[in-house]
């Protein structure tokens, strides 16, 4: 008999923890393919002058850079998330509330983290 | 395999509307998925109109109205009517719950009832669990001794043993958890799932056990446990308020601490 398969992502309802999980796993894709940006940027300070000016120039034009804000805040979701995990896998925070709540906490402590990541890169503090 | 779309055979279309004949302002729309085994169509989702004057408090309650007074064909299981059986799971207003204790005024709008999620259709709202039954009976849910008692003295424990098992024991295994995980959409051949390993954990507990060694060695490899990635959708879901989360991480610290 053909029976078919009930629907499952299409039907269920998001919540908090299963948004960040997912986020989880994204930022983490995200941020290993950035790593290729950040370690060329790195090696091109010490190649040569020449050539750190012209990986700074190609990357900084409207679109690279909100890439680069992207990617910046993947890689600190990825690190913060990751002490929530931490946490998790020591037995702590599991309680339902809890994880609501410090998953909430993570998403805003990424978004204050990147603004001042960004305040001190272009030298405003 | 994750496989985010649908099989061509499972895909949803829109099917009928019934119209309440009363003319009362309190009436709510119940979208029900519907598929039958007797003819080669695809699922679609039946909207029914239900007067919620006359018809009772729970999501139950309307389903079996719909079943007694508008459409005799509608299939669904159900027992107890009050959260102990564990028959009614089902997946209502976008989470699995029990539609026998989720009432309907706490749902906004139409209220959309579908099945346990990513699980084969028997017909409408009944599931197939063999596979869940056959990981529970894999874990061995059972007390072992290896020692036999012969004296005619009891298994006794302390009352601290005996409250590890709190927030365990009361699992009724409707598997409202287990569906609503998409580790175990996408890996329900390997992956145990959280109602199956909160059972597990319950016997890792339990004082009396004396398969806990064997217990653990038979959990520890990549699939069974570890494809639990905290998504925490099971402790969300369980009707009876337990954290099958808590407990599969439960379950990973005593594999590491062996």
């Amino acid at each position: 008999m053909n029976n078919p398969l009930s629907p499952h992502l299409e039907i269920y309802r998001w919540q908090i923890t299963s948004v960040l999980s997912i986020l989880h796993r994204i930022t983490g894709v995200v941020s290993s393919l950035g790593a290729v940006i950040l370690i060329l940027f790195l090696f091109s300070i010490g190649v040569s002058e020449e050539f750190f000016m012209f990986i700074n120039n190609i990357l900084n034009n409207v679109f690279l850079r909100t890439l680069l804000i992207g990617l910046s805040f993947s890689y600190l979701f990825y690190f913060s998330n990751c002490i929530r995990h931490l946490f998790w896998d020591s037995g702590y925070g599991l309680d339902l509330n809890t994880a609501k709540l410090t998953g909430w906490f993570t998403i805003i402590f990424t978004l204050l983290l990147t603004v001042i990541f960004w305040l001190l890169i272009t030298g405003i503090i | 395999m994750v496989q985010f779309n649908l099989p061509d055979n499972s895909k949803l279309v829109e099917g009928d509307y019934y119209k309440t004949p009363s003319k009362s302002n309190n009436i709510k729309n119940f979208r029900v998925y519907r598929w039958s085994p007797d003819d080669e169509k695809n699922p679609r989702v039946d909207t029914y109109e239900v007067d919620l004057n006359d018809c009772g408090p729970m999501v139950l309650d309307a389903v079996m109205k719909i079943k007694n007074e508008i459409d005799t064909s509608l299939t669904f299981r159900r027992s107890c009517r009050e959260g102990i059986c564990g028959s009614c799971a089902m997946n209502i207003d976008g989470t699995n719950t029990l539609a026998c204790t989720k009432a309907i005024a706490d749902v906004k709008g139409d209220v959309k009832i579908y099945p346990l999620p990513h699980m084969p259709v028997i017909k409408d709202l009944v599931t197939n669990l063999k596979n869940l039954y056959k990981q529970l009976k894999s874990i061995k849910p059972w007390l072992i001794k290896k020692s036999r008692n012969e004296s005619s003295e009891e298994n006794i424990q302390s009352r601290n043993e005996r409250e590890k098992l709190d927030g365990l024991y009361e699992c009724i295994l409707c598997a409202c958890c287990s569906t609503s995980c998409p580790s175990y959409w996408w890996n329900s051949d390997k992956y145990l799932g959280p109602a199956v390993l909160l059972q597990s954990y319950r016997w890792l507990q339990d004082s009396r056990d004396e398969e806990r060694k064997e217990r653990l060695k038979e959990l520890d490899d990549t699939f069974k446990v570890y494809r639990c990635h905290t998504i925490m959708n099971c402790t969300q879901a369980c009707p009876k308020g337990l954290n099958p989360a808590k407990a599969i991480a439960g379950i990973k610290q005593m594999i590491a601490q062996q």
